[in-house]
């Protein structure tokens, strides 16, 4: 076993649950997007997926779904919500939110994996609002400024639409969360690493 | 939703001929350059260069329009608070920026084919191998999510016809709760089927 130290190996199982998780956050784009008159970014489940990979996968794994969801869309594959891909979502105004899932991820799990073998449903609601909301806005609204040379305030304005769905996001995700994880407890991080490092592969 | 290909137009033009790493920088430098750039005058002429490059590329304008699609209502969104909020110019420059931005950036994923752009972001994943995941691992990677995502999307499908057999088609629990517990188990699947084919060693 060579799970300690900073060099340790990518276990083939974590490569698979990386992956389908990437296909995963591409799936729940497909029911389709409502588009909010006056802002680019949709509103989608995909966000949703977002947090599900952070709280599931744990931090690094979950940054590393997300990594490899934007690479297929920067390569033009039509993975986001809406069957957008491509460049162009990179450059657009709302490049920040789609950049902010990775660090968004990464914290949900971070938060998740300090919480055990059996994180309570308050634990996951905090995650995926610090997470899946507080990070990716935090990444999302200074970029969203930037592009547009809008002022921070006016940025921070246009995204409040956002902010019901998104609560109602960070809601289900973690009530979806909690079901999985009691469905199926090698869905905590905790008890995953447990598994690898007693000698699973 | 224009299947798994991507908006590639195959063509024969100098820009289809540049290696899509050249491509993406060239595009990074672009997009600074939008940025520092201030008057409408000089943006204008940046929308001119942007239209040439259009034309040498022969893609046709159909294919354009769709990059820039996404953004149209958010560009006149953004014009109007600018134009209320600053002044007429400062809002022609800002849109232009958010409009040339989006649109050089669907130019190189009109010109370039997504296997190339994604043997090109490829090397961007190489610091990777820190954690163990090394080139071999990074494209395996790529193509198990590219893979997983019919697989998932069926999934998603016959859990949707379950949720109809079941008459709860309106909880968004009853359906995330077995795709993710489906995709899981499938991802697990999967892991073990690589490592007994010796991808752990």
């Amino acid at each position: 076993m060579t799970n300690a130290g900073k060099q340790r190996r990518f276990p083939t199982g974590d490569l698979a649950r990386v992956a389908v998780f990437a296909a995963l956050i591409a799936v729940l784009g497909l029911p389709g997007t409502l588009n909010v008159f006056g802002n680019v970014v949709p509103i989608t489940l995909q966000t949703l997926g977002v947090m599900l990979a952070g709280a599931i996968l744990g931090s690094w794994r979950a940054a590393l779904a997300v990594v490899v969801l934007l690479v297929l869309v920067a390569a033009g594959l039509p993975l986001l919500a809406g069957g957008r891909g491509g460049l162009a979502v990179f450059t657009a105004p709302s490049a920040g939110f789609l950049f902010g899932w990775i660090p968004g991820a990464a914290v949900t799990g971070w938060l998740v994996e300090r919480a055990g073998r059996s994180p309570g449903l308050v634990r996951l609601l905090m995650a995926c609002l610090v997470g899946g909301m507080g990070v990716v806005y935090l990444v999302g609204i200074p970029v969203q400024a930037l592009v547009t040379g809008v002022s921070l305030a006016n940025a921070a304005q246009l995204t409040q639409v956002f902010l019901p769905g998104d609560l109602i996001k960070v809601v289900l995700a973690a009530v979806v969360v909690r079901g999985v994880q009691r469905a199926y407890p090698d869905a905590v991080p905790a008890v995953h690493q447990e598994r690898l490092r007693a000698g699973g592969r | 939703m224009n299947g798994l290909l991507g908006a590639y137009v195959p063509g024969s033009s100098p820009l289809h001929r540049l290696p899509a790493g050249v491509k993406l920088a060239g595009l990074a430098v672009a997009c600074t350059v939008l940025v520092l750039l201030g008057s409408p005058a000089a943006l204008g002429v940046a929308a001119v260069v942007v239209a040439g490059l259009y034309a040498l590329s022969r893609v046709s304008l159909a294919a354009a329009w769709a990059q820039v699609k996404p953004v149209r209502w958010f560009a006149v969104a953004l014009f109007g608070m600018q134009w209320l909020f600053v002044d007429l110019q400062g809002a022609l420059s800002t849109v232009l920026r958010v409009v040339l931005a989006v649109a050089l950036a669907g130019l190189v994923t009109l010109t370039t084919r997504a296997s190339a752009m994604m043997a090109a972001l490829e090397r961007c994943l190489s610091p990777a191998r820190f954690v163990g995941l090394d080139p071999f691992r990074v494209s395996l990677l790529l193509s198990l999510t590219i893979r997983s995502v019919p697989v998932v999307a069926e999934l998603a499908t016959r859990v949707r016809e379950a949720q109809r057999a079941r008459g709860v088609e309106r909880s968004v629990r009853a359906f995330a709760v077995p795709l993710v517990v489906g995709s899981l188990r499938h991802a697990d699947a999967l892991g073990e089927a690589l490592s007994a084919r010796g991808l752990d060693d």
